[in-house]
């Protein structure tokens, strides 16, 4: 009997330490970091259109494509394919996203088009594509906005995210920072 | 391409570096000295005094081994009932999400009390905020306490002389819980919220995009989760995609400090045991066995994932970035390897990229880790693992010059020898097993909706799963369909097993050794402390791996990756 007293003890006070009180605190001092503790938002005319790190799906030829997603960019349910590299469906959808990134890319050769916009990401949202992956993606924006594509290589270089502190990890274009500047520049012309 | 590199290497040198004084401060608070987090004194004493535990009473082996098993029957109870319950709690789910099958609600309540975290239910549309904080989030840290405080007793234990008192588990359940894992959950909660993890309580966040799609964004109270998740070894996510969703891991910088997070207790431990017992090079013999196969496996990783995938390679296609698929650009392919083998190594679990995605011999590496699991292992019971490869190959050296046993200046004799034996051949049983009933019912009924990869893949699958259970680990090939009354009971009943034997065991060897007579080195003493016997370990943990599971190993990844 003294032994449940014990360990009833110890479980409620815990819980209340780590369930209640713990998260609350962060959540008291993320208070103090509203952008942060939110996930930065992003509002355009007092709506919010998205969050920076959570990527968005972008079809439409006058902007910059993100990476394929297996949940089709449902951030309410995030998820990958988890296709095995070896698996002749995903081999096939592969070969299949090369196929139409190319027709809707004319000019492109195969051997430009880097990985990660034909495969599906981890998350299903993720916000980034690589570098050359936004490069490529260039003569076709200019053409359906009518700006120039050394202009857009301009806007393109100003969004790579470096590696952290310039030596560790990949470079990066976020993309929904690309567009957001996209549709400015626009807007000025 | 060399950025990449860079981070792996510096992000795994300053782990080591801030672990060993981390590891003596451990070593402190187990012995109770003074320690700069005295401060939580009078905390302690109160929540002592109101659960009337005399936190000086000496325990046993035994009578710690069942306080241990008496809380962790509470917190099942607690937590099967809430989950099952979550849909009617009227506070904390803005999301109205309803309760859990029971069959669910059993795996997953098993799942994180035992430090597993296997998810077979959805982070963003199966747990409501109550159950996310109130069982998820407490259960992070107190079954992380759990096996700290065992591997606690296990050291008293070692450098006990004819007394059977390992000390008292209540006391060092709840320092592990509140001297070692929240100050350090509460500084990486910080770093994390600073660079975007959220911590809300706003529910679905309705956003129209760029292109004019409706489209709503899971948040939550995620940043104090991801700490005690990451710290504690034990991997559940907020997130039905774990560290791969963006708001789990926002960047390179989050990545690098949840990736340290994984390895800094486990390997802390590692020095904790030279400094409690006074071992110090021992300890960095023990450090060294663990970081060459574990250097191993992330050179084979790093290799094969930054390689990409050949077939894709045929196609044509540009794979400078490697294999990508199922990862984020953010981490890239060496990161991400690099973690997966930080995170099979030490049974925590959680991912920043799939697993079923990657390469062939990338998962067999992620299968052999999970099956050795003691490369710094799960906080508290990786080492424990490790003790009891180290009784084995003590054995085995000993009957090869043909003299008893010792280990520490204690015998290890047949009834030590005879527990390690079991738990050592406990894991073969619970993996091999339960993967060879699956493959039995796939074969039998190729309908059943388990696999989404056909194939020797699909194997891999299954046999990751249960490896996964076993080694309390939690990660898995996501593809797996588990959430059925096969899958959540079968690996729900792996998962405790996996769990409390290697657990029980070990402690109880610990205990008889505790009691027995000193007896000083001799010439004939096989010394720990050198090169004989670090080989003989690493010997010993090669061999009990491959034997028990090369031919598994075989039919799974290497047989997929002998099809390129």
């Amino acid at each position: 009997m003294k032994s449940l007293r014990n360990v009833l003890g110890l479980h409620f006070t815990t819980l209340i330490m780590f369930g209640l009180l713990f998260p609350l605190i962060i959540w008291g001092i993320g208070q103090l970091f509203p952008r942060q503790s939110n996930g930065f938002p992003i509002y355009k005319d007092g709506k919010l259109i998205g969050f920076a790190n959570i990527g968005q799906k972008f079809t439409e030829n006058k902007y910059f494509w993100g990476r394929p997603s297996a949940v089709d960019y449902n951030a309410a349910a995030s998820g990958g394919s988890n296709m095995g590299p070896t698996n002749p469906a995903y081999l096939s959808t592969v070969e299949q996203r090369i196929k139409d990134f190319m027709k809707r890319n004319p000019g492109i050769k195969r051997s430009q088009i880097p990985s990660d916009l034909v495969t599906a990401s981890g998350s299903g949202i993720d916000p980034d594509i690589s570098v050359q992956g936004a490069l490529i993606q260039i003569p076709r924006v200019a053409k359906a906005r009518g700006i120039s594509q050394d202009e857009l290589k301009k806007l393109v270089e100003e969004h790579i995210g470096k590696p952290l502190f310039g030596m560790f990890g990949p470079e990066r274009v976020n993309v929904l920072k690309l567009n957001l500047a996209l549709d400015n520049l626009s807007k000025k012309d | 391409m060399n950025t990449d590199l860079f981070g792996i290497i510096f992000g795994f040198l300053i782990t080591v570096v801030l672990a060993v004084p981390f590891g003596k401060y451990i070593s402190k608070v187990f012995k109770g000295e003074k320690v700069w987090t005295d401060f939580f004194a009078p905390l302690e004493n109160f929540i002592f005094k109101i659960s009337g535990i005399d936190p000086n009473e000496d325990m046993d082996w035994k009578k710690s081994m069942k306080a241990m098993l008496l809380l962790n029957v509470v917190f099942f109870i607690w937590s099967f009932a809430v989950l099952l319950l979550q849909g009617v709690i009227p506070i904390l789910n803005p999301a109205k999400i309803a309760g859990m099958e029971p069959s669910l609600a059993f795996h997953s309540a098993v799942s994180f009390v035992t430090n597993t975290n296997m998810q077979a239910y959805f982070g963003e549309t199966g747990a409501t905020y109550f159950s996310q904080m109130l069982v998820f989030t407490f259960l992070q840290f107190v079954s992380a306490g759990t096996g700290i405080a065992a591997l606690a007793l296990i050291f008293k234990g070692l450098t006990q002389r004819q007394a059977s008192n390992l000390g008292n588990f209540y006391n060092l359940f709840l320092k592990s819980c509140t001297r070692i894992l929240l100050p350090l959950a509460f500084v990486v909660s910080i770093i994390l919220l600073l660079n975007g993890m959220p911590q809300t309580f706003k529910g679905l966040q309705h956003t129209i995009t760029l292109q004019g799609d409706t489209v709503n964004v899971a948040t939550g109270p995620v940043a104090s989760m991801i700490s005690i998740k990451q710290l504690g070894t034990n991997g559940g996510g907020y997130f039905g995609t774990n560290s791969a969703h963006p708001f789990e891991n926002p960047n390179y910088l989050t990545n690098m400090v949840e990736n340290f997070s994984i390895l800094f207790i486990p390997i802390a431990l590692v020095f904790t045991f030279g400094y409690y017992l006074n071992r110090k090079k021992l300890a960095w013999i023990f450090f060294g066995i663990m970081t060459v196969l574990f250097i191993t496996f992330v050179a084979i990783n790093v290799h094969y994932e930054t390689a990409g995938n050949p077939l894709i390679s045929k196609m044509g296609i540009n794979q400078s970035l490697g294999n990508m698929e199922g990862k984020e650009v953010r981490f890239g392919a060496a990161a991400s390897a690099y973690w997966g083998v930080s995170t099979t190594s030490t049974s925590n679990g959680s991912v920043d990229s799939m697993h079923d995605s990657q390469m062939p011999l990338s998962g067999g590496v992620y299968l052999l880790d999970m099956m050795i699991n003691a490369l710094y292992g799960g906080v508290g019971v990786g080492f424990i693992n490790f003790f009891v490869y180290i009784i084995i190959a003590i054995f085995i050296s000993g009957l090869m010059v043909g003299r008893t046993p010792e280990f520490l200046g204690k015998k290890i004799e047949a009834r030590e020898v005879k527990i390690a034996a079991l738990v050592l051949l406990v894991t073969p049983f619970l993996v091999l097993v339960p993967t060879a009933i699956a493959s039995y019912a796939v074969t039998k009924n190729p309908n059943l909706p388990w696999l989404n990869n056909p194939s020797f893949h699909g194997f891999s699958a299954m046999l990751y799963q249960f490896a996964s259970c076993n080694a309390n680990n939690g990660s898995n090939f996501a593809g797996l369909g588990i959430n059925n009354y096969f899958w959540n009971i079968l690996g729900g009943v792996v998962i405790f097993l996996g769990r409390f034997i290697p657990i029980i065991g070990p402690v109880a060897i610990a205990g008889m050794m505790a009691e027995k007579k000193y007896i000083p080195e001799s010439v004939g003493t096989l010394k720990a402390e050198s090169y004989t016997f670090a080989f003989m370990v690493l010997g010993i943990i090669i061999i009990v791996s491959a034997l028990n599971f090369f031919p598994a190993l075989a039919l799974g990844p290497i047989a997929e990756h002998l099809t390129f």
